[in-house]
């Protein structure tokens, strides 16, 4: 710090810009999604306005993109200026830790929603809803519900799942070696870590998703309905893509330490940004455990006509 | 204890008109003082949409709406009613009560009473305000743009039930228009605002506070922020969830909350309330720590109890995460869950007695001394129980069943809130703003806000107990004759406290004009916790050497 009296560890930092161009950024974007998705009426041929224009969606991430960059750019060159003393980097793991409770309970929500499903499915056989006929109303007694196709979760799944476990082991692997000095061994188990990560997204995006037996939502043509999605495919989609979205952004992280390391930024000692990296991707890990056991297996043993 | 640091740093203050000072900052009472005017900014306009609220429900018929110049018919004046009242609820809390006492008084006083020179993320504790009026713009937006067919905003309650919050139809049973999804991402952004800060206050209390801070020895506006967060970082991602849900079911047509599909809309309020319960110990938490402070300060003595205080808050948190479904009695979840929700609920009326009696016994035999923070101080105590007895009365299942969505439940929650968490938030206020401010203001203005205040608020909710038992139902824009005489009485209370919002605003004009210089501590020795020890205002940057706590120091 610039003030020569301070007589404490703790982290005074400068102003910076970022805070306000990442809240310009988030109204952008926020903006721009809902005319994206939704559009404002009667504006449909204004260019920013319009339904399913994205140039304030693009601009708004293109402002948060810079501000992240920004940002983080910023906290580096502060760590490497000697700012984060023992006191302060006590302060960044707690952050890390409470970051990740706060996305353990957003994934709390959707388990929830899942579990309602799974458990209390038969109260449906109980609904009346109009534009269900008794054999369907009648098969919500069973679980998962009619006209999903789970997916075999012995396969693609299964695959998926030591995919995940074993870029557990290599991001530890990377960990252990940094400690010992090894940049070399460090180098390469993070490099694994992210080879096995982009390899889980490319089977769940690109190999699995696309086979699904069931529908995230109905689909339209104009104002007539074509395709009959239910909660199932709603819960599934959603719970297993916001994992696979937290698979990708763990990834990046981790890659972004990969290239830390060979710039020779982290030390056996000091790299807490390869350790929040590094918890990060297990609490990944843990949440696709969970996903694995009670979305894709429990559902498959019960399947009707298995 | 140190004493006032002689040289104040007055020097490295930047200018008050200097907007980088503001747009840039990483100074914790900065940041707290811009939570503060927003929050104060936020407070009026929420305040004139229950304005608006009242003048119609004065007479019955709708009178009042049909007039305004922008409502051509009696479809769009019922729906502007609804909406009004939607966006009154959602501004007041999370733009008025939440900004005011976590981001104002919390980022001010945590960091000075722990003596700590700042929080733990300067940096991050920006965008958590500067994500507000992002949030309160969104929230506007929505308050504007086509929200139900060609009605603007949306008209399903804060609360956001589905199917009303949905898209699945046209006309006024559905919101097919932008203004939900604004709102939903209002939502989003305004939780993303409060986790962060949230984290950054766990973060600094448990990391910096100053030699000898032990948890035990910390002040209970301390421990009582220290809880707000953590009910905020567990059950906002929650409250993510839910909205994200809705989200998808609006624009991508998933079915989590149409039976049609399987879904349930019972669920979304599972998921909002598991959120909204907590969210409600939030509002009242902060409130309940500042009261401890000046309960103390003017009774020159230590507040009675101060484990059992600290220790209740942290009962209060817990189990506000197991009540939600009170909320929901007449969903038909069936006896045995009620039963159990019932229990759990009376269960939270033992530490808020806890709480409420170890006021009282501070003030006991203390050496009372009624300033303007004190009456605001007494008068939450007092307007607290009668929010809180009538708690006890709605969680009987049997009871709330005849009473769900009647002006009772207003009056309860307008009484723990509006009389409970505002007075807190003017108590919290009058206390601090010379610390703040460094400038004392006109005692009788002050007293005759409290005065005009407390007696205007009365006479807007307390009949609305009547109201309610009487079975008039809330988010009505109308009602029958035979109501109008307790509501037209209600409206007056409005016109009362409008008045002393005026007072209020005039109080601080004047201070600001007259600047009497305050001192470091204008309270005497009652006011025992670190803020007192420095300078008022505090240095820009304080604690350049931290203070020691010694064990014989009081809370």
């Amino acid at each position: 710090m610039a003030h020569g009296d301070v007589k404490h560890d703790y982290h005074l930092v400068n102003p910076s810009p970022w805070p306000v161009t990442g809240s310009i950024g988030a109204l952008f974007l926020t903006v721009g999604a809902v005319i994206m998705m939704h559009g404002i009426p009667h504006e449909d041929d204004n260019f920013f306005l319009g339904k399913g224009h994205w140039p304030l969606f693009l601009i708004g991430a293109v402002i948060l993109v810079f501000t992240c960059i920004g940002w983080w750019l910023d906290v580096i060159k502060e760590s490497r200026a000697g700012d984060h003393t023992p006191v302060v980097d006590i302060g960044l793991r707690y952050g890390m830790i409470l970051f990740i409770a706060s996305e353990v309970m957003f994934f709390v929500a959707w388990f929830w929603m899942f579990f309602e499903l799974a458990i209390y499915h038969y109260h449906r056989a109980d609904w009346v809803v109009p534009t269900w006929d008794a054999a369907q109303t009648a098969a919500w007694a069973h679980w998962p519900p009619p006209h999903v196709e789970t997916f075999d979760p012995f396969h693609l799944p299964l695959m998926n799942t030591l995919i995940l476990l074993l870029s557990g082991t290599t991001v530890t692997w990377a960990h252990h070696a940094l400690q010992q000095n090894d940049r070399r061994g460090a180098a390469f188990g993070l490099l694994l870590t992210v080879l096995l990560g982009m390899t889980f997204t490319y089977i769940q995006f690109g190999v699995e998703y696309p086979e699904a037996g069931f529908a995230f939502g109905n689909v339209f043509s104009g104002a007539h309905q074509v395709t009959t999605a239910n909660v199932y495919g709603a819960s599934f989609f959603m719970a297993t893509g916001f994992h696979g979205a937290h698979v990708i952004i763990g990834t990046i992280f981790l890659a972004v330490c990969l290239l830390r390391l060979l710039a020779g930024q982290f030390t056996p000692t000091k790299h807490f940004g390869l350790e929040a990296a590094a918890w990060y991707w297990h609490f990944v890990d843990v949440v696709w455990l969970f996903l694995f056991t009670f979305v894709y297996v429990t559902p498959y043993l019960t399947m009707q006509g298995h | 204890m140190t004493h006032a640091h002689a040289d104040d740093h007055g020097a490295h203050r930047p200018s008050l008109w200097n907007p980088a000072r503001w747009l840039f900052s990483t100074n914790h009472k900065d940041i707290g003082t811009m939570y503060l005017v927003f929050a104060i900014i936020a407070g009026l306009v929420g305040g004139t949409l229950s304005g608006i609220i009242r003048a119609e429900l004065a007479h019955p018929g709708i009178t009042f709406i049909t007039q305004l110049p922008w409502i051509h018919d009696v479809d769009a004046a019922k729906h502007f009613y609804d909406a009004t009242v939607t966006y009154h609820g959602l501004i007041m809390i999370f733009f008025m009560v939440m900004p005011a006492m976590i981001g104002g008084f919390g980022n001010w006083f945590v960091p000075l009473m722990i003596g700590a020179p700042d929080m733990a993320f300067p940096r991050m504790n920006n965008i958590s305000f500067w994500l507000l009026p992002v949030s309160f713009t969104l929230a506007m937006i929505s308050f504007i743009v086509p929200g139900a067919g060609e009605h603007a905003g949306f008209g399903g309650g804060w609360t956001l039930y589905p199917p009303l919050s949905t898209n699945w139809g046209a006309g006024t049973a559905y919101h097919d228009g932008p203004a939900m999804d604004f709102l939903i991402l209002s939502l989003h952004i305004a939780g993303a605002s409060s986790i962060l800060g949230a984290i950054n206050f766990i973060t600094t209390i448990f990391n910096m506070r100053a030699p000898g801070m032990t948890m035990h020895r910390m002040p209970l506006f301390v421990w009582s922020v220290l809880v707000t967060a953590w009910l905020l970082v567990l059950s906002l991602p929650v409250l993510a969830g839910a909205l994200t849900m809705l989200l998808t079911d609006r624009n991508f047509h998933t079915n989590f909350f149409n039976p049609a599909g399987g879904g349930d809309p019972v669920m979304y309020q599972h998921l909002f309330w598991f959120f909204g319960h907590p969210e409600v110990y939030i509002l009242i938490l902060p409130g309940f720590g500042m009261i401890s402070q000046i309960v103390s300060t003017f009774s020159r003595k230590p507040v009675f109890g101060y484990l059992g205080m600290a220790y209740a808050m942290v009962a209060i948190g817990f189990i506000g995460f197991l009540v939600w479904a009170h909320h929901m009695y007449t969903v038909g979840m069936g006896l045995d869950l009620e039963a159990y929700f019932i229990a759990a609920t009376m269960v939270i009326a033992v530490p808020t007695g806890i709480k409420i009696f170890s006021w009282i016994a501070t003030m006991w035999g203390g050496s009372l001394d009624f300033k303007v923070p004190m009456l605001w101080a007494i008068g939450f105590i007092f307007l607290f129980t009668v929010g809180g007895v009538t708690g006890v009365v709605l969680a009987n299942s049997g009871i709330d069943t005849s009473l769900h969505d009647t002006y009772y439940v207003v009056a309860h929650f307008h009484y723990v809130l509006s009389l409970g968490a505002v007075f807190a938030i003017f108590a919290g206020f009058y206390y601090w703003i010379p610390k703040m401010s460094g400038y004392r203001y006109n005692g009788f203005l002050a007293g005759l806000h409290f005065w005009v205040m407390f007696v205007g608020v009365n006479i807007i909710f307390f009949p609305q107990h009547f109201l309610g038992l009487q079975g008039m139902p809330r988010r009505y824009v109308d009602y029958p004759a035979p109501f109008e005489h307790w509501n037209y009485i209600s409206t007056v209370g409005y016109m009362i406290t409008a008045v002393g919002v005026l007072i209020f605003l005039v109080t601080l004009v004047e201070m600001f004009i007259v600047r009497r210089k305050a001192g470091a501590n204008p309270w005497g020795e009652g006011a025992t916790t670190l803020e007192w020890t420095l300078s008022s205002p505090p240095p820009f940057h304080q604690f350049n050497e931290l203070p020691v706590i010694k064990p014989e120091t009081h809370h």
